[in-house]
């Protein structure tokens, strides 16, 4: 216990990394999924196939490798640079990559709430003269979000869990690294272990809830 | 007909073909419409009606012919098919309001998308037209909310809201509650005798002979016959036609 006590304002500081990481992640993977499943539902067949082949491809990678490539591949061979920082740099490589991974199962979920909306709502939307843009972006994803609140809450969770491999893209100041760190010094230390579990619990559980019961709210009656 | 002295047809179908794979379902339409005309199409059930309706706003492709709009070829695409849409209204079978938004932004949304009308003057027009179909006390509702007939006349208003050179209707009331058809098929009677142009798929009787000024027998992809909603009605000239009257005329 006093192992925790010890190093507790560390792993605080750490954590806090891991909620930052969770909170440009979330929003990136938002938007980024949002852009891939317009490509994957749009009219154009290149913009279709660049859509799939994104998809499957991120999302049958493991993460560690998708943060270790944008690293080594995206930072230092094609010389992405965020921050003359190196810290800061390495933050941003790691929060895009977990974005670009992330945004794949964003971009599966909200397909599947495509698929809930039924084909008259996007006749209509066509009949009345709206673009194929304008009618995904104000009656068909409109409609598709409410129907996978729940499901975005999974990826959202699933994501914020995902920040604890930070290391694997050169970003070694997030909680777990930092409990590395600090069973490397006093060895393993359940306490330890378990304050970060209740860290990241107390972040997570909340977030399923409040998605379930936003879903439950905003559900569209058919 | 052409009381604003436009003689040329709104609608021209010139030898238009359609194929769904290997099933011919449009097979060499040529109709016109003119303007003012209420045409109701009428026949059996898989016979190409819904297909012919959606191929006017281009909601389906045609394989060839020509397909002329007031004036003009449909276009294949882009901003000029979304006009040509916004001008030609559609009410479907199954009403299609959009489920997230209320009745007022169903009203309102074409108007303020995709003409540019600012929110204000789409909400006040929004207001009359839903007067005019007996729906405004529900204008803040959803379409959940409201029943089939309630929802179809809302359609109707959707419709209207764009100020369209002519609406589309493919089996308005074949979804409703029997009690329910006639609130709906008022409106389009009073419609037809404002002079909107009309395409109605329809087998309610009643309202052919009350409001259109022709009737279409399309059968296996096919016009058949088309004559004056009596003649039809009381002397169709085809075996065809005969036995599918005899057939709704049982029910
Ligand atoms: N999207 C489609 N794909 C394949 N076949 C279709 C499609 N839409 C309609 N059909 C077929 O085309 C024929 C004509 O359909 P439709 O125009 O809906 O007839 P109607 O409205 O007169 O009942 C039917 O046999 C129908 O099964
Ligand atoms: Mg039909």
């Amino acid at each position: 216990m006093e192992d925790l006590i010890r190093y507790a304002p560390d792993l605080a500081l750490g954590f806090l990394e891991n909620i930052k990481l969770s909170i440009v992640g979330a929003i990136t993977s938002l938007i980024l999924g949002t852009v891939l499943v317009a490509m994957r539902v749009s009219p154009t067949p290149v913009l279709r196939a660049a859509g799939t082949i994104y998809v499957n491809v991120v999302r049958n990678t493991p993460l560690t490798l998708v943060l270790a490539f944008s690293a080594l591949g995206l930072s230092d061979q094609l010389g992405l640079v965020f921050s003359s920082v190196p810290s800061v740099n390495s933050f941003w490589i790691v929060a895009m990559g977990l974005s670009a991974y992330t945004a794949a199962f964003v971009c599966e979920a909200l397909r599947s709430g495509i698929n809930t909306v039924p084909l008259g709502q996007a006749e209509a939307a066509r009949a009345i003269g709206l673009t194929f843009m304008q009618s995904l972006r104000m009656i068909i994803l409109p409609q598709a979000f409410r129907a996978v609140i729940a499901p975005l809450g999974s990826v959202m969770i699933a994501m914020i869990k995902n920040t604890t491999v930070a290391v694997a893209g050169g970003y070694a100041f997030d909680s777990a690294n930092k409990m590395k760190e600090a069973f490397d010094q006093v060895g393993a230390s359940i306490p330890i272990f378990l304050g970060i579990v209740v860290a990241f619990m107390c972040v997570t559980l909340p977030i399923g809830y409040f998605t379930g019961w936003l879903a439950k709210r905003l559900a569209v009656v058919r | 007909m052409t009381e604003n002295g436009d003689a040329t047809p709104l609608v021209q179908l010139e030898n238009v073909n359609k194929h769904f794979g290997a099933l011919h379902v449009l097979k060499n339409i040529n109709l016109t419409v003119s303007r003012g005309e209420v045409l109701v199409v009428i026949g059996p059930s898989g016979g190409g009606k819904s297909t012919l309706c959606r191929a006017i706003n281009r909601l389906e492709t045609i394989d060839d012919g020509k397909i002329i709009f007031d004036g003009q070829v449909l276009p294949a695409e882009g901003k000029a098919l979304a006009r040509l849409r916004s001008e030609v209204g559609m009410v479907f079978q199954s009403f299609n309001l959009f489920a997230h938004k209320t009745i007022r932004e169903n009203v309102t949304l074409g108007p303020t998308k995709v003409r540019g009308v600012a929110k204000d003057a789409a909400g006040k027009r929004a207001m009359e037209l839903l007067e005019r179909v007996g729906i405004a006390a529900q204008a803040d509702k959803y379409p959940a909310q409201l029943s089939g007939g309630q929802q179809q006349r809302v359609a109707i208003a959707r419709a209207l809201a764009m100020d369209p050179k002519m609406i589309l209707f493919d089996e308005p009331t074949s979804a409703l509650d029997p009690e329910m058809v006639q609130e709906v098929l008022d409106v389009m009677v009073g419609l037809a005798r404002d002079g909107m142009t009309m395409m109605v798929v329809t087998h309610e009787m009643g309202f052919a002979r009350r409001a259109a000024h022709r009737v279409v027998f399309m059968a296996d992809g096919q016009i058949v016959e088309e004559n004056t909603p009596d003649e039809f009605f009381t002397n169709a000239q085809t075996d065809r036609a005969r036995d599918f009257l005899s057939k709704i005329l049982t029910h």
